[in-house]
């Protein structure tokens, strides 16, 4: 059809009849979706950029944060989160490659490379739960202040310590209340796992503990005249580390003991931090799914021979773009949540 | 369409290539951080922080003109898609950062009423 339009008809082009954009009314909704759709995730990231820029003191250091890796224990930076990547990159390019073989009508072509799509789509999904679940569940676990400030602690080398090494048990008589101890329709909500007075106390007693702030040390002036920030410990965007007689004045102000994180709050610093994790990767990872759905039923298409009959692979191509959206959102995510 | 009939396989594992290899330099530098760039401003930020938003764009450029075949679409589609997008996109990156900034500094600079971590 769009080889009828020549240079002597060219005012025809808007009557309808052709494509004037050179591309099918489905692709072309699918290119329109595609930017209404990446405007919204814009708004999404330009929310974290906007209060990452708002929080620049205090805001949590990623690397801190995102250090797991299955079966490998310690301090893990980034891999993780590469493996991600590559996954995501080389599930794009069989598809990709699936687009391509529809173009020459090569049906067992295109099944194979979908399948390697979908694969590659369950794998990041399956990565994606890996690292919510470490978020959730936390590593060291830190105390909330009255005036919600989160503060964590370090021995006297700087390394993280863990609540289980700062908490002196104190014997108490209060338990749990569960179902089968109170009243049939009332329980109370997870405690953590110390009370803010065995924090307290665990930090007193211990002289090899230190609180470490949300603060980031950028050695200004006013930073090196503070006389309650550890001498030796605060190097340049990490964490302030507090002195020994700093850390106990500090530590008075504890309301809560917080371990991993929720929408309420978390272990890692600033409260915006964790809801902007939460929202931004896991409208990602919802995109993510959808794509895996739409990959398989277009599959199932292709198993039963729908577009070889139809003459044409465009099916593959429109959700390809989609797929291909979702990795584009995910160089970003990457970037702006793990790298900057 | 021109394309309809003629692999493009090469092209597509080239694309691969270089896209795997900007990833790998990003992690490299997000686990080394070297000290020139990381503790160093250049235009607000570290020069760090500008080479991986540039390497992201460079990724995002081959992603959708290879990938989703930009490269192969008409003018008018390219830049009715591209051209909206990035528009919009730098317009609310440029405003909404500068006003996080001034809302920093009304929380925390100089003369600043409120008391907003503690």
């Amino acid at each position: 059809m769009g080889t009828t339009a020549t240079s002597t008809a060219k005012e025809k082009i808007w009557d309808g009849g052709n494509e004037p954009l050179g591309a099918s009314y489905g692709k072309l909704m699918m290119w329109f979706f595609i930017l209404s759709d990446s405007l919204t995730f814009t708004g999404f990231l330009i929310a974290y950029g906007f209060m990452r820029y708002k929080f620049i003191d205090i805001w949590p250091i990623a690397d801190e944060v995102f250090n797991h890796f299955p079966f490998i224990h310690g301090d893990n930076p980034m891999y993780f989160v590469a493996l991600m990547t590559f996954i995501l990159i080389f599930s794009s390019v069989t598809m990709v490659l699936a687009v391509d073989a529809g173009h020459q009508m090569k049906k067992n072509k295109v099944v194979t490379y979908m399948a390697l799509t979908i694969a590659g789509g369950l794998f990041f999904i399956g990565s994606q739960a890996y690292e919510w679940t470490n978020f959730i569940k936390g590593t060291y676990g830190a105390v909330e202040t009255k005036g919600g400030a989160i503060l964590q602690f370090v021995d006297l080398e700087g390394n993280r310590l863990s609540l289980d090494q700062v908490a002196k048990p104190i014997p108490t008589e209060r338990v749990e209340n569960t179902r089968s101890r109170g009243l049939w329709f009332t329980e109370e909500a997870k405690r953590a796992p110390y009370t803010t007075q065995e924090v307290i106390e665990g930090l007193k007693a211990n002289p090899n503990v230190l609180v470490r702030t949300e603060f980031i040390y950028r050695g200004t002036d006013e930073q090196k005249a503070d006389t309650s920030l550890h001498p030796t410990l605060n190097k340049d965007k990490h964490k302030v580390v507090l002195t020994r007689e700093a850390s106990i004045e500090r530590i008075q102000d504890a309301a809560y003991v917080v371990k991993g994180a929720s929408h309420v709050r978390n272990e890692y610093g600033n409260k915006l931090f964790a809801n902007l994790f939460f929202f931004i990767t896991g409208f990602h990872g919802f995109h993510v799914s959808i794509g895996i759905l739409l990959n398989i039923i277009i599959f199932i298409n292709v198993l039963l021979g729908t577009y070889e009959r139809r003459g044409s692979y465009e099916m593959v191509e429109k959700v390809g773009l989609y797929w291909h959206f979702v990795d584009l959102v995910w160089v970003f995510v990457f970037t702006f949540f793990y790298l900057v | 369409m021109a394309h309809g009939h003629a692999s493009n396989t090469k092209r597509i594992w080239n694309v691969f290539w270089i896209l795997s290899v900007l990833t790998i330099v990003e992690v490299v530098l997000g686990i080394f951080k070297p000290a020139a760039l990381h503790h160093s401003v250049l235009m607000g930020t570290s020069p760090l922080n500008w080479i991986f938003i540039i390497l992201t764009i460079i990724k995002a450029y081959y992603i959708v003109w290879a990938f989703m075949h930009m490269e192969g679409e008409k003018a008018s589609l390219r830049w009715s898609v591209v051209g909206t997008t990035v528009f919009l996109i730098i317009y609310i990156v440029v405003l909404f950062l500068i006003e996080a900034d001034y809302v920093r500094n009304v929380l925390t600079g100089p003369g600043s009423i409120s008391k907003w971590i503690f």
